[in-house]
């Protein structure tokens, strides 16, 4: 696997989508550091395979322009952190992938999840919180969408959602056998239970 | 698609001003200007069309592409008229042509016989301001029929021993099953229950210019690209624009309406656009903006005459807000359900629409669905299981492994209307264009919360019968977020405690009319569009027959 800078560094280089709209080089290497222990590659792809960085670089020229300071105002801290840890290193991407996850451990001061939360904005809170969230976006985003993230529909893939428009039954394991619909027992009155 | 539409000046007097396109609105339109009249709707939102349905869950969610939007649309929230307000957005309703029901879930149940006579029926409720209607399921019963032909919706008749007598079995057959509803069949009727499959509004065969079904999976808060879902975008409206005698008018928010001298509407004052200021001259008004924007309307048109709001000499505009009660309860499985592919709910039960009061210790009653609405970031951001890791490997491994695996089932229930809940104007937060924002009021009813935690512990008793790994539900909390917007301009036939009469005819003013989820005097046990939209079928041929009489201006 490529190294986060020159992967992002590659990534520059490369034709589409190479551009950074927002970050400069060095600040989407750390994005990129950060999303990929959001979402690690593991045996399956993870926030780096799906461009995630790509997809939070549009974002913060687009729909969460509003979040531009968190990006900017929390990766210096973000390296401070960094430093306090280990004086040689200032880049999060340049430290051990165990450094990388005893820092945004530290970051991530809240952890209780849950709630539903269909109509959540990106304007969360903390650095980490607004990270947390668009890395989740970035890799899950509908893949035809203007976005740039869920590259090829890696991030669908790794949760089991088929890439398709359209579907047919059965859906499921549990409706696979189901042998339509046959009426009610009718031994139960309609009484009030 | 262009379609020819007549285009109307504000200047002409045209028979009927429609205000709002949703359920109620688009019905109304396709009604009155098939019965010969010239309409006018206007319409908030922008004219939509399935190209614009994407499956962008930023776009759509994040951004209220279809939705009121909090920004320009800031509301605000109390719990009871002692409190002070506070900004928060308390309410979501499709802002756009079509309305809400655009981007429902379509879940399509008519409201039964008891929802319409249920005061008589069990006497009064402490603290709930509980009423029967001035008409009867049986009144309303050819309109749900006539709104199952007309829009399209699937559905299995008599497969419900619970259900309310029929004239007409539905036009076409229920959608597919899905995972989630083979799981809620199955051990529903281990415990002696009766699932069926879930009316909806949503073709399962197609229709002239619509699709069936595609099963996409982007359906609960998106609009449909194929127009499967019967929305009134996709029905009656376009219905109504090929009339040739009605004009759809977006980008018109509606803010005034005006009397003469007499006491009669003369039209409706919008802003375009442009945010300019037009009038609308017509003959009567019909308002169908919603169970939060219609009283607000009307607050906003106070006048000498009507201190306290247009027609509101009831004092009962903007009150006995219902949202209709309920919870969910999540569950993940062992095996695969793919239940995100397809629309959201497939099985439902009715066995407890009517529970007996001395048996459970509350009023009220509801029924259940088996579904799966969220997409995919919306899924990984909030339907975990509660204490679940928010990043890292662990995440993800939890993430992969429950989104094809998850489901839910929904209570759904009654709102008992308490005159304390209600819209009224924020006397201090203003919108966008300088007019007073709506200020939600909303305490449930006690009984409610009853009901709602009862219906949880059925959804946990099936789930366990059904095998589930895992499940969890939120403990009931009173609510303070409203889709449902119902009954803030309630039916009546005495004008001291009701705003329109059984002709949706505002008792105050003769030429206004007022249809939509404000109209109802219960909540039924959720799942209201069904009767707006046979109330707004209702209502056209009320109106229609009043304009023959001669009873309106001409």
């Amino acid at each position: 696997m490529l190294s986060a800078a020159s992967y992002a560094r590659e990534a520059a280089q490369s034709a589409t989508p190479a551009k950074f709209e927002f970050f400069s080089a060095e600040q989407a290497a750390e994005v990129d550091a950060i999303s990929a222990r959001i979402i690690p590659t593991t045996d399956t792809p993870g926030a780096r395979e799906a461009g995630v960085v790509f997809f939070i670089d549009r974002a913060l020229v687009t729909f969460a322009k509003d979040n531009q300071k968190i990006y900017t105002e929390g990766l210096p801290e973000l390296q401070a952190k960094v430093s306090e840890l280990s004086p040689a290193l200032t880049k999060f991407s340049a430290a051990t992938l165990e450094q990388q996850d005893h820092i945004l451990r530290s970051f991530d001061e809240s952890s209780a999840a849950g709630g539903r939360s269909s109509r959540r904005r990106a304007a969360a809170q903390s650095f980490f919180e607004t990270i947390r969230v668009h890395t989740v976006m970035g890799f899950l985003i509908d893949p035809d969408s203007d976005k740039r993230g869920n590259r090829d529909g890696v991030g669908w893939k790794v949760i089991g959602r088929d890439n398709e428009h359209m579907f047919q039954p059965p859906f499921g394991y549990y409706d696979k056998d189901y042998p339509g619909w046959q009426p009610n027992p009718t031994d139960v009155d309609k009484s009030k239970s | 698609m262009t379609i020819a539409q007549p285009k109307y000046k504000t200047t002409d007097e045209v028979d009927f001003v429609i205000i709002g396109s949703g359920a109620a609105g688009g019905i109304l339109a396709k009604e009155l200007s098939g019965n010969g009249f010239r309409v006018v709707v206007l319409e908030q939102g922008p004219y939509l069309t399935e190209k614009d349905f994407v499956h962008d869950e930023i776009k759509v969610l994040s951004q209220d592409l279809l939705t009121n939007h909090p920004e320009f649309q800031p509301t605000t929230f109390r719990k009871t008229p002692q409190d002070k307000a506070k900004p928060q957005r308390a309410l979501v309703y499709g802002r756009i042509v079509g309305g809400t029901s655009v981007h429902f879930t379509a879940n399509f149940w008519r409201f039964h016989e008891i929802d319409f006579i249920e005061r008589s029926k069990v006497g009064s409720v402490p603290g709930a301001t509980l009423s029967d209607w001035p008409i009867t399921y049986a009144d309303l019963e050819p309109y749900y029929t006539k709104v199952e032909w007309e829009i399209g919706v699937s559905g299995q008749a008599g497969a419900s021993p619970f259900d309310p007598p029929r004239s007409k079995p539905y036009p076409m057959p229920p959608l597919p099953v899905k995972s989630s509803g083979v799981i809620f069949e199955r051990a529903a009727r281990k415990l002696g229950w009766h699932p069926f499959p879930a009316p909806m509004a949503i073709l399962s065969q197609p229709r002239p210019g619509r699709s069936a079904c595609i099963n996409c999976g982007f359906c609960l808060s998106f609009g449909c690209e194929v127009g499967a879902k019967s929305s009134s975008l996709a029905t009656a409206i376009r219905i109504a624009e090929k009339t040739g005698r009605c004009e759809i008018r977006p980008n018109s928010y509606v803010h005034r309406i005006e009397l003469d001298a007499n006491g009669r509407a003369t039209g409706a004052v919008y802003f375009d656009a442009q945010r300019n200021v037009q009038r609308q001259k017509a003959k009567a008004v019909v308002v169908c903006a919603n169970g939060a924007e219609t009283p607000r309307l009307l607050l906003l048109s106070a006048n000498k005459q009507f201190p306290d709001g247009l027609a509101n000499s009831s004092g009962y505009v903007g009150k006995n807000l219902m949202l209709n009660s309920g919870g969910v309860t999540t569950a993940v499985f062992e095996e695969p359900l793919n239940d995100y592919k397809g629309f959201a709910v497939s099985r439902i039960l009715h066995d407890f629409y009517e529970l007996d009061p001395d048996k459970v210790g509350f009023h009220g009653g509801g029924g259940l669905d088996a579904r799966f609405d969220m997409t995919p970031i919306g899924f990984a951001l909030g339907n975990l299981p509660p204490g679940s890791p928010r990043w890292g490997k662990a995440f993800k491994e939890v993430l992969s492994h429950n989104f094809t695996r998850t489901c839910e089932i929904f209570g759904h229930g009654t709102s008992l209307p308490v005159e304390n809940n209600s819209f009224s104007l924020d006397p201090d937060l203003k919108d966008a264009w300088g007019l007073p924002a709506l200020r939600m009021t909303y305490k449930d009813h006690p009984d409610d919360l009853k009901l709602s935690a009862w219906l949880n512990a059925r959804s946990v008793e099936l789930l366990d019968v059904a095998g589930a790994k895992k499940m969890w539900a939120p403990p009931v909390q009173e609510q303070q977020f409203a889709v449902h917007l119902l009954g803030t301009c309630r039916m009546g036939n005495d004008p001291k405690t009701s705003v329109i009469n059984s002709d949706h005819r505002a008792h105050d003013v003769k030429n206004l009319f007022l249809c939509d989820g404000s109209s109802l005097v219960t909540s039924g046990r959720g799942q209201p569009t069904m009767t707006i939209e046979a109330l707004a079928f209702r209502a056209a041929d009320r109106i229609t027959a009043l304009a023959k009489r001669g009873e309106l201006p001409s």
